[in-house]
């Protein structure tokens, strides 16, 4: 038994060193996840902050500068035209100049003192439809803000009905706050993947796999001595990512470090599994990249980190379930914002250990089968 | 000259040969393209349909049964009536459901004295669907509210005074059927291009560096130009592979409109694509080891183009130095020159200006590699 753990030991050592004793791949593995993070963090955001719009004021009354001044105090939206003609709105929206134009009609003064609805025009540039339905959704709230003012300068009473509106787990609804637990599974596990692919396909290109099967290593020895590595890796990349989210972001985790990190061990064992999956069925490292990157794609695209998993269809709803991205962005979010313990989260270990059960021996059994 | 074409010719098809050798090659340029079509085209949205919300009506009045209505008319919600805020909660610990409108008790004898208050708690571990449906639930019961006010003013009698009150009509160019298909399909091009041209280059000149095998071709009569040229060419026309499957698939399995005109589509493709494969190659001659080039086409590549080019998050929107990052990369230019040919047509100056950009990148590039590999050598 001590001879086992001391021929894994040696052999993770060995594994570690290779890894470790080029100044780049120290670099790559490290310094990449942490800037990732923080470039994301501040990129991905839905939430609109700065929208760009024209203004075509046919009616130059009151009324529609009181609206105007109103949207202009959000600080969100800043008029970069006044247009003069209906036919000026084409120019600006095809030319990304204005994300929308807001068209007041001559007769909007008239129509809200006879007490009638007035409307305003709202063009929006939907090449993001995404996008603009946020700002739509911007411009309908100043709105409704300006006539609750109306009715309560006429001496109405203020409107019949209020919504109180609240958050769960995310009080101010930043993107933010769900991408950057998400980004704790998805970037570690671009590397951990990549690392793992390469280290046997790379031995194999060299020769130097053959050397490892002649020594007195068992098979089980070998691949835990080759596993363990990039798990250690994939969890301090997970760590970095996790530090950023808590210290720079300031994003508050509910949960518990032992649950999160339990679910993290399962995911990237599951990962490990699949990249010495594809270092053996590959014949050189130039194909286990590219069967990783083959790979990689569509899992990073159905995993939920970027789009819904409820919106797929339910074929890609059940493809998604051989996919340990999936079940790891959902298991981080909901401990890290919803403070959920095992027991809720219990079932997405299940997945991720049948993919490391599966993927473990599949492995184990493909390097000894294609070398004899 | 005539020297050049034929080292120039037979050196391509030489590349030709391994590229089509090799099965891994054929999956990144036929089979990925083909499975991200799939994905990009059916399995990702960002739109809300049916989102579930739990309605706990703890008044059982017509006046909260009208409000409850109000909530199924829109599209996107899809309320389901609960028995108890104990049960509400429990499903929305489950994420059964995605929020909660709460009626109190007193709603009906509120509503008529004119401030009813209505309880919306929503999931937030999703921010941006979460925003979607408050402003849906807000707008679905603002509609009850107006109409129970206008019945009220009715019967309240005649010297109340009327108020007017100002209404958004939206109406949503380029993108009639407001779904997130349309920019997520002509993005995935960009997508494409990138993971094609400057992944797949990397790797293979990274991997003749590391054999030193570029070193032996360097003492053939053969020109740094030619070699490079040859190896463009090859990951040039799977680049155009799958953009062609790209286009059909857009035009034929997801009916997404192409505006503009197929030949300004191609021609920015194109440019694109070279400045792809350009970066590379330069890529490739940096770190000149296949590990380090991967995860450096990697890092480069795939995150930023998916994450800051402006294909799901709106670059005004970001800090500053975030969009600098984001209008450093080519890819950002060229999503946006593919999502205008696509949805907004023709656009002459936007064309132009992203075009000089991306001309300007691949000049810079090419030089840059050609100007990397000889110093290398020398």
């Amino acid at each position: 038994m001590t001879d086992f753990l001391l021929r894994i030991a040696n052999l993770c050592r060995k594994e570690l060193l290779a890894i470790f004793k080029d100044p780049a791949s120290r670099v790559i593995l490290f310094v990449p996840a942490i800037m990732q993070s923080l470039i994301f963090g501040y990129g991905a955001t839905y939430d609109l902050s700065n929208v760009p719009y024209a203004l075509l004021d046919q009616s130059r009354a009151g009324a529609a500068t009181e609206l105007i001044a109103h949207l202009d105090s959000t600080g969100v939206f800043h008029r970069v035209a006044t247009l003069r003609t209906q036919a000026d709105i084409r120019e600006v929206i095809d030319t990304e100049k204005a994300l929308l134009v807001i068209q007041i009609a001559p007769d909007f003064e008239q129509q809200l003192s006879a007490g009638r609805p007035a409307a305003i025009q709202l063009i929006l540039d939907a090449r993001n439809s995404n996008t603009a339905g946020s700002a739509a959704g911007y411009v309908s709230a100043v709105v409704e803000r300006y006539n609750a003012e109306l009715r309560a300068r006429a001496g109405a009473p203020p409107a019949p009905l209020t919504i109180e509106s609240r958050a769960w787990f995310n009080p101010n609804l930043q993107t933010r706050w769900n991408l950057l637990p998400g980004l704790i599974a998805a970037l570690s596990m671009l590397q951990t993947l990549l690392l793992t692919a390469l280290s046997v396909a790379r031995e194999r290109e060299q020769g130097t796999f053959d050397q490892l099967l002649v020594t007195p290593m068992s098979p089980l020895e070998i691949m835990i001595g080759k596993a363990l590595p990039p798990v250690l890796v994939g969890l301090a990349q997970a760590t970095l990512i996790l530090l950023v989210a808590l210290f720079w972001f300031g994003i508050p985790m509910a949960g518990s470090l032992a649950t999160l990190y339990t679910g993290l061990v399962f995911f990237t064992v599951a990962s490990v599994g699949i990249g010495l999956s594809i270092s053996a069925v590959s014949a050189n490292m130039q194909q286990a990249m590219l069967y990783t990157f083959v790979l990689l794609m569509p899992m990073m695209l159905l995993s939920g980190l970027t789009t819904p998993v409820r919106n797929m269809p339910h074929v890609l709803q059940v493809i998604t379930t051989a996919n340990p991205l999936r079940f790891a962005i959902d298991l981080v979010q909901r401990v890290y914002l919803e403070g959920v313990g095992l027991a809720t989260v219990w079932h997405n270990l299940i997945p991720l250990s049948i993919i490391a059960l599966v993927t473990l021996p599949l492995a184990a059994w493909l390097f000894r089968h294609r070398l004899v | 000259m005539s020297g050049f074409w034929t080292r120039l010719i037979s050196l391509t098809r030489k590349e030709f040969r391994q590229l089509l050798r090799d099965r891994s090659n054929l999956a990144i340029g036929i089979l990925l393209p083909m499975v991200l079509i799939l994905i990009f085209g059916y399995g990702m949205s960002l739109d809300v349909k049916n989102a579930p919300v739990g309605v706990v009506l703890e008044d059982p009045s017509p006046a909260a049964h009208e409000a409850m209505a109000g909530l199924q008319l829109s599209p996107s919600i899809a309320p389901v009536l609960l028995g108890s805020m104990h049960d509400a909660e429990a499903l929305m610990h489950d994420r059964k459901i995605d929020g909660i409108v709460r009626v109190p008790s007193d709603f009906s004898r509120s509503l008529a004295a004119g401030n009813a208050r209505v309880q919306l708690i929503v999931h937030g571990a999703d921010a941006g669907r979460a925003t979607i449906i408050q402003s849906y639930v807000s707008a679905a019961l603002a509609q009850t509210a107006i109409r129970q006010a206008d019945r009220g003013g009715r019967t309240g009698g005649a010297d109340a005074p009327a108020i007017g009150r100002v209404t958004v009509e939206q109406r949503m160019w380029f993108n009639t059927a407001n779904t997130s298909t349309w920019y997520l399909v002509p993005g995935l091009i960009v997508l494409i291009m990138t993971l094609v041209g400057a992944f797949l280059t990397a790797l293979v000149m990274a991997r003749e560096w590391e054999r030193g095998t570029l070193e032996a071709l360097f003492v053939t009569p053969v020109r740094p130009v030619e070699i490079l040229l040859a190896k463009i060419i090859p990951y040039f026309a799977v680049g155009m592979l799958g953009l062609a499957l790209c286009l059909l698939a857009a035009r034929f399995l997801f009916a997404v409109p192409m505006v503009g005109s197929l030949f300004a589509v191609v021609l920015s493709s194109m440019l694109y694509l070279i400045v792809a494969v350009s970066l590379g190659l330069v890529i490739s001659s940096v770190t000149r080891n296949q590990f380090l080039a991967s995860q450096v086409a990697l890092i480069a590549t795939f995150m930023p183009s998916m994450m800051l080019s402006g294909f799901l998050f709106d670059l005004r929107n970001v800090p500053v130095a975030v969009r600098v990052i984001g209008h450093v990369l080519p890819a950002t230019y060229f999503m946006d020159l593919i999502k205008t040919l696509f949805l907004a047509g023709d656009v002459w100056p936007l064309i132009w200006r992203n075009c000089a950009v991306l001309v300007a990148y691949a000049v810079g590039l090419l030089l840059l590699a050609h100007a990397v590999t000889r110093k290398r050598l020398d």
